[in-house]
């Protein structure tokens, strides 16, 4: 296993690489470091002298990849592609452009950012299983269709809406919590209530029916015949035999979720005020901070890749059959 | 688990009850001489230096004193000192150095020596860049890098000091504007103007190159004779020529006094990576101190313990004493013990939190606009009833901004000052009709343009003498501007050679292009509101939306044909708008910010004139002259002058919508204990719907548990089978 641990290690290079490469493109093929200059420096009196100036500063005077100017390595190396993007694999993230230290604020911001997504996730995670198991015991029935059917209810409406809803309703009419905001520590959590509600219900709906199908198909096996013909009550089926054989697709779909939670979500954390990842990286793209936009895209690399072996490693765990090797 | 793990919720519940239970602050925090205000976009820069946007100047002017200031209650805007003992004095001196006399002609003066004297005894906040040994010496400087380690927050730093304000900060701040690492967006303006600014700037460009990033620049080593310290509390600044505009800048946050030791704290290794420099902790002497700064949260400003005395004026404008304005005349500044800011990204948030009394003041988004403000029969606006109710108060006032359709006069079709393209032109400013603009997209917030100059600064002309004759006409009867009849546009289009929208010579269709920013389906009815002003004269409008950096580029190399621009004042004087349409500030050719690329031989030699003279009767002659030829000239079409509409709550005394300081928070005065009446009056917890809730909750689960129950009844079979 140690070995193929190492081995999905040495793969992710090639692939954060080639990541870093995309994510450089295609940002310099809308930006030019004029742009961000220009951007940064404010719409009066800018002149040319000025952004030659924050370009030099900042570090974006230099060819995007190759350096016609210098000789040897250093047409390679002295390039804003190496200069802005390798150090990243040691995870120097650099300063923001407007000097920042970026691993600081990374720090500070996804407490907030897992202060939200973790509950959602735990919560959402229990509570959308326990509403597919209830609809897969009750198959067929009335209950069975009236659950679907609010299911593509609330998986058709925008998430936007819920959040709107939410903070109108248990914000603003209600007033049973903060619309909006945060405070650091325990303080956090009457601004937490609200956005893990919404979280919870807009998540509902599709997973709700993808775990629904899971189950469902789980339920026609011989496997579960024969544990209900040992006379195995119903719940027991469900949470001990369906749920366990269901596992492999959820993990899949659930691991690879877990280290991301740290990056938080855009919309969430734009309206009600979190001051998690979410919010910073679309600050960051929309004020062409390529240095927040590189490193917010390698840490969702980083961990997307953690979160894909991670999802491999739980497979050995439910199923005996799997051995990775 | 311990016993007293248990009562920590009860703890924490009981903590958020003492106050309505949505409230989004600390408990009791209402209470107190606090304002409670947000903040929608992370300031960048704190930097005195570098900050040029008004979500940078909220924090830093109540933070940084320039040495003048606006008066906060007079108009037409008027500066007065703030450090500043007196006015400053001028001196004016011709090529050979010889002294002249005040009155001497602008072409005589070859250099301006600006004097200013400030008030002894002006301390600054407390800081650790201030705080000293025993021995005298620094006591953080240089700061151990163990100790620097332990530095988690800012508030890490125990010992704080503080000294007098002197001279020399003043000067020293100005040498920064020179800084490369400063990166000051008005060097290249102030380097036209303070003798040996660019020969400085050139001078620490090359000082610069070899040294980290972080490192201290000296910017007082090198000589500069643009500024210079002629006792503890008297400096003098030298300007090239005439340029009394000079004054308004000394009351801008550029040239705030910046302590030498302050930057040297900062400049020391491992500061910057702890997030602590100038742009994250200021440091000044105004009424306020950045007492938290978590831009990702709350921004909280708190009296400078330091402040001098310095008193509410006692005489404004006839009616503000009779709207309460002089109040409290002569009472000690600042009026309030802390201002919290909020990040508030989104406006539907922003808003209902205002209507919950959590915030003192709000903007009207167009989404709230209708809920706030209805317009009379008078067709003046008004509060609804509903806003009445609450106490709240509405403010407007107009902001010295202009909005233009611009044409790029180095455009063949467009531009140009031939008669052709000027009557086209002119047909076109006739057609568009921004008075509907103003209706439909700005719900009324504006003031219909008829030249360069926005009302409330020297030159504007209101009424029959100030319309644009070229598109509207004067009804004496009714008092007010007609928009000239479409049938003069159209005959103005035909003179240009494109008689019902087509060209005369190839009888092709006009087609025109407009470049814009806008984009998305906010911006669709906006564009085809153009297109259909266009099409009222046969034009085809090719709208050609793009971002923010293509379209500063296209205007920068002149690519665009119309585009929709605006200038907001740096100060009120007409010279900071007329100098958007002085030729040689043409984007084209000197990368001012003519955008339009107008030159007029005549308006240039004018504008010359103009720029450094005082207000009076020969300037206005001047300036009418000026705004004659542009509006003859047509290179914009003038769109409108918004007005800002401020709403605040009952308890907050002495707002005065004044476009011009920012500094203002020093004068604002609220009542805590109505906030705290009010906010519990109006966010009393509706509990009904829990009730409603476990009402459906037990219906939902009641047949649920009877098909459980007749499920678990059933045999094999049934089950599996279901």
């Amino acid at each position: 296993m140690l070995d193929y641990i190492l081995r999905r290690i040495l793969y992710a290079f090639p692939i954060l690489l080639g990541v870093n490469l995309l994510t450089f493109t295609l940002f310099f093929m809308v930006n030019t470091p004029d742009d961000m200059a220009r951007i940064h420096l404010g719409a009066k009196h800018v002149t040319q002298e000025a952004i030659d100036t924050w370009k030099r500063e900042h570090g974006y005077d230099k060819p995007l990849f190759y350096n016609a100017d210098a000789g040897g390595v250093a047409r390679l190396s002295e390039t804003l592609f190496v200069d802005k993007s390798l150090r990243l694999f040691l995870f120097d993230f650099g300063a923001a452009d407007d000097g920042r230290d970026i691993a600081r604020e990374i720090q500070t911001r996804m407490w907030p950012s897992l202060a939200i997504a973790l509950p959602t996730f735990v919560v959402g995670l229990l509570c959308y299983l326990s509403f597919a198991l209830l609809l897969a015991f009750f198959r067929g029935t009335a209950l069975d269709t009236g659950g679907v059917v609010l299911c593509v209810a609330l998986m058709s409406i925008s998430g936007l809406f819920y959040v709107i809803a939410g903070q109108y309703l248990m914000g603003k009419l209600w007033n049973w919590f903060p619309i909006s905001g945060y405070q650091p520590g325990w303080a956090a959590w009457p601004f937490l209530v609200m956005p893990v509600i919404v979280g919870l219900v807009a998540g509902i709906g599709d997973s709700t029916r993808f775990y629904r199908a899971l189950f469902l198909e789980e339920i026609g096996k011989d496997y579960v015949r024969t544990a209900r013909a040992k006379g195995l009550s119903e719940p027991r089926v469900l949470f001990r035999h369906v749920l366990g054989n269901a596992m492999i697709p959820i993990l899949t779909g659930v691991v690879v979720v877990i280290p991301r939670l740290f990056l938080g979500s855009l919309i969430i954390e734009s309206f009600f005020g979190i001051p998690g990842l979410g919010s910073y990286t679309i600050d960051a793209i929309q004020a062409q901070d390529f240095a927040i936009v590189r490193s917010m895209v390698f840490l969702g690399s980083v961990l997307y890749i953690i979160g894909l072996v991670l999802t491999d490693l739980s497979y050995t765990l439910v199923d005996p059959r799997v051995r990775l090797e | 688990m311990p016993r007293r793990w248990v009562f920590i919720p009860f703890v924490l519940l009981l903590a958020a009850c003492s106050g309505p239970i949505n409230s989004p602050y600390a408990p009791g925090e209402p209470a107190g001489r606090t304002l409670f205000t947000a903040f929608s976009e992370r300031p960048k820069h704190l930097d005195p230096a570098r900050s040029y946007s008004e979500d940078q100047y909220q924090f830093v002017a109540n933070i940084y004193e320039p040495p003048l200031q606006y008066h906060y209650l007079k108009r037409p805007y008027q500066l007065v000192p703030l450090t500043a003992a007196a006015m400053p004095t001028v001196r004016y001196y011709d090529a050979a150095g010889r002294a002249l006399p005040a009155d001497a002609p602008s072409a005589a003066i070859a250099l301006s020596e600006y004097e200013i004297r400030i008030r002894p005894g002006i301390l600054y906040q407390p800081h650790p860049a201030f705080a000293l040994r025993a021995d005298g010496s620094p006591r953080y400087l240089p700061i151990d890098a163990r100790e620097l380690a332990r530095m988690r927050r800012f508030s890490d730093f125990r010992e704080l000091g503080t000294r007098e304000l002197t001279a020399d900060d003043y000067v020293y701040q100005i040498r920064r504007l020179a800084n490369p690492r400063a990166q000051s967006p008005i060097l290249g303006l102030m380097a036209e103007h303070i003798v040996g600014l660019r020969e400085l700037a050139a001078e620490l460009t090359e000082a610069v190159k070899d040294l980290p990033r972080d490192a201290y620049v000296d910017v007082a080593a090198p000589a500069f004779a643009g500024a210079y310290v002629v006792d503890r509390h008297t400096y003098r600044v030298r300007v090239r020529g005439k340029y009394p505009q000079f004054m308004y800048w000394l009351a801008m946050p550029f040239f705030a006094p910046m302590p030498p030791e302050a930057e040297r704290f900062y400049r020391q290794p491992g500061m910057a990576e702890r997030n602590f420099s100038l742009d994250w902790q200021p440091v000044g002497t105004g009424p306020f101190y950045l007492a938290e700064n978590d831009p990702n949260r709350v921004m909280r400003l708190r009296r400078n313990p330091h402040f001098r005395d310095e008193r509410y004026p006692d005489a404004g404008e006839p009616g503000d004493a009779a709207a309460g304005l002089l109040a409290d005349a002569g009472r000690p500044l600042p009026l309030v013990d802390e201002v919290v800011f909020t990040l508030e990204k989104e406006n539907v948030p922003y808003w209902n939190k205002f209507l919950q009394g959590y915030y003192d003041a709000s903007g009207i988004s167009s989404d709230s606009f209708d809920q706030a403000i209805r317009v009379g029969a008078d067709g003046q606006p008004d509060l609804t009833p509903a806003m009445r109710e609450r106490g709240i108060l509405l403010s407007t006032a107009a902001r010295p901004t202009l909005w233009y359709l611009g044409f790029n006069m180095a455009d063949p079709v467009l531009g140009g000052l031939s008669e052709r393209a000027r009557k086209l032109r002119q047909a076109i400013a006739i057609a568009v009709d921004y008075d509907e603009f103003i209706s439909i997209f700005t719900n009324g917030r504006g003031e219909r343009a008829h030249g360069p100059i926005p009302p409330g600064i020297f030159g504007h002309r209101a009424g029959a003498d100030g319309i644009n004759p070229v598109v509207f006409t004067w009804d004496a009867a009714r008092g007010e501007a007609r928009r000239r009849d479409l049938g003069e546009a159209r005959r103005l289009l035909a003179d240009a050679g494109y008689p019902n929208g087509r060209d005369a010579a190839s009888g092709r269709p006009l087609t025109l292009y407009f470049d814009t920013m806008a984009s998305g389906p906010e911006a669709k009815s906006r564009l085809d509101w153009y297109r259909k002003q266009f099409a009222k004269l046969d034009i085809q409008l090719v709208v050609r939306s793009t971002d923010y950096n293509r379209f500063q580029d296209k205007i920068q190399k002149g690519n665009a044909q119309m585009f929709e621009w605006g200038w907001n004042a740096d100060y009120p004087d007409p010279e900071n708008f007329l100098f958007l349409l002085y030729g040689p500030n043409a984007k084209l050719r000197g990368q001012g910010e003519n955008a339009s690329n107008y030159a007029n031989p005549e308006f240039d030699r004018l504008f010359e004139r103009m720029k450094d003279m005082d207000n009076g009767p020969e300037r206005q002659a001047l300036i009418d002259r000026m705004v004659a030829i542009v509006r003859d000239d047509a290179p914009w079409v003038f769109a409108f002058h918004p007005r800002s509409f401020g709403l605040r709550h009952g308890w907050v005394a002495n707002v005065k919508p004044n476009q011009m300081a920012n500094n203002a928070l020093k004068y604002r005065r609220v009542d805590p204990a109505a906030r705290v009446a009010y906010q519990a009056r109006w966010n009393r917890p509706v509990l009904w719907p829990l009730a409603v809730s476990a009402v459906l909750l037990a219906a939902a689960i009641a047949p649920a548990a009877t098909a459980y129950r007749r499920r678990q009844r059933a045999g094999v079979r049934e089950r599996a089978g279901a």
